[in-house]
């Protein structure tokens, strides 16, 4: 096989076409005669016995390099049944057999290997771009490592400019994580956007909102470049110490919410009682619906005030009723 | 039971533990009060965990609510705890309620015994709990598994000793 070379005007141009300053690159494949026992090829037979492989544009220095480790690692001849001889044997012998239920089972068959082959080969470039990226990141962190250990040498300049790609590229910056926790740059200003964001919006619902409607209200005013949950977790453990005016909260049960720093949940218990009390007993439906609360926020502030010990429950059948808390409140 | 319910049997919380810790204690002893005064007044000391459950004590029918096993079993615990319940068999599954602790039983009847001047007497546990003498006491009428553990622990006092005698048992008091 010759190495790719330009081949002038004549004999090799494939189209009528073609510019006639400048030629398409070429690969010749030279092919061996024909052993006895071969099986058709798409070609009876042919005046030439080479093959010429046209690249318009480029691939053709990738092509020659991966053309000619397969022709010299052979992987074909190792393979136990290739899968076009398969085919074609089968077309042959089982002229006989490819009917009736047999049949249509081995063809079944061939094509669930063909599907499973296919799949695999496809899983490899993922798995190849997978060792890449971890490559990367390696190759990041024991740069940043050795920026914090030679301080000295690297200009602050450089110094400056590396640990900014770094942060942007989302790897946090060994050197301030002391100040800002385990944030990178990327949420600290997320966090200052949230607080722009939801101001209002917290505003209208009372002081308070969980973690899932800021996630559904801040991803549809964005419209492209939704937010992760991770990261809007992540800029949310940041609202306190960046002193912004909202925060994050965890109630007991594992709720997270965003609420005002001037929010006062557990006085909002006490005007929560007094609506209790009025009504006699409430569910968290219906205290939802009374205050006009989201159920699941509600259902947070009775819980609050029953571990205050303002309520008491009543669970059963008819299903999870709060009461004023008449064990402490009534005398014997 | 003639006399009135307490106003936590017609109060829906009464019938689910609750969770708080404070508000569970005052529950707790409000049950374990209840408890009592029902043994007390229906004259039944003795029951089996499965009577209990169908029983109007634990299960207000008008309100529609009644108290689920394991809280029930948490009740009586506490009154095993404080000496007003004992359990008749190892399965825990019949036990015996105590509205007056023996102790507190034990001592009523050596005040009286005392009073009359009748130490160094012997009597039956019939006479003792039946007899005519005793009509206007409190103890007058108090079933004998309990009478047998009051004296048992004026015993522990070294103030009674428990015979048997022709027809039964009896009790010597020092």
């Amino acid at each position: 096989m010759s190495p790719p070379s330009r081949v002038g005007q004549g004999r090799c141009r494939p189209r009528a076409m073609h510019p006639p300053a400048r030629t398409s690159a070429k690969i010749v494949v030279h092919l061996h005669p024909t052993s006895s026992n071969k099986d058709l090829g798409p070609f009876q037979s042919s005046i030439y016995s080479y093959i010429k492989l046209s690249f318009k544009e480029h691939g053709q220095i990738e092509f020659y390099r991966r053309l000619s480790e397969e022709i010299t690692q052979r992987r074909w001849e190792n393979m136990p049944v290739s899968q076009s001889l398969q085919i074609n044997k089968g077309a042959q012998a089982g002229r006989i057999r490819a009917v009736g239920i047999v049949g249509i089972e081995r063809k079944l068959e061939e094509k669930r290997k063909e599907t499973d082959k296919n799949i695999s080969e496809a899983f490899e470039d993922l798995s190849k771009l997978m060792e890449k990226a971890k490559e990367m990141v390696e190759l990041s962190k024991s740069i940043a490592n050795k920026i914090k250990e030679k301080q000295g040498d690297i200009t602050e300049d450089e110094t400056i400019r590396f640990k900014s790609y770094l942060l942007s590229m989302g790897i946090a910056n060994p050197v301030t994580r002391e100040t800002y926790g385990s944030g990178t740059h990327y949420h600290m200003q997320l966090a200052k956007q949230l607080a722009g964001i939801l101001q209002a919006p917290l505003e209208e619902r009372g002081g308070i909102m969980s973690l899932t409607e800021v996630y559904c209200l801040v991803n549809r005013a964005r419209g492209l470049e939704l937010l992760s949950p991770e990261d809007l977790v992540n800029a949310c453990k940041m609202l306190v110490s960046l002193k912004l005016p909202i925060r994050l909260c965890v109630f007991d049960s594992g709720v997270m919410v965003i609420e005002l720093q001037s929010h006062n949940e557990e006085e909002m218990v006490a005007s929560a009682l007094e609506t209790v009390s009025e009504k006699g007993s409430l569910t968290a439906e219906e205290f939802a619906k009374l205050v006009g609360m989201s159920v699941l926020l509600a259902k947070e502030r009775l819980l609050l005030a029953e571990k205050m010990g303002h309520l008491c429950r009543d669970d059963s059948v008819e299903g999870l009723r709060f009461y004023p808390n008449l064990f402490m409140t009534q005398s014997e | 039971m003639s006399a009135e319910w307490p106003w936590q049997y017609s109060f829906p919380p009464f019938f689910t533990l609750q969770p708080n810790v404070d508000t569970r204690q005052k529950q707790l002893a409000a049950w374990c009060s209840l408890v009592l005064s029902y043994c007390r007044l229906s004259k039944q000391c003795s029951m089996t965990v499965m009577e209990a459950q169908d029983s109007p004590l634990f299960h207000n029918r008008k309100l529609q609510r009644k108290l689920p096993m394991e809280s029930i079993q948490v009740v009586l615990e506490e009154l095993r705890k404080k000496g007003n319940l004992e359990w008749l068999d190892k399965n825990k599954s019949s036990f015996l309620v105590m509205w007056r602790r023996p102790e507190e039983w034990g001592k009523l009847i050596y005040q009286w015994v005392v009073k009359n001047g009748l130490t160094n007497s012997v009597f039956t546990l019939y006479e003792l709990v039946n007899g005519d003498d005793t009509e206007n006491e409190e103890f007058h009428g108090l079933d004998e598994s309990i009478l047998l553990r009051a004296l048992q622990a004026l015993q522990q006092e070294h103030k009674t000793e428990i015979i048997t005698l022709d027809d039964g048992r009896g009790v010597k008091f020092f």
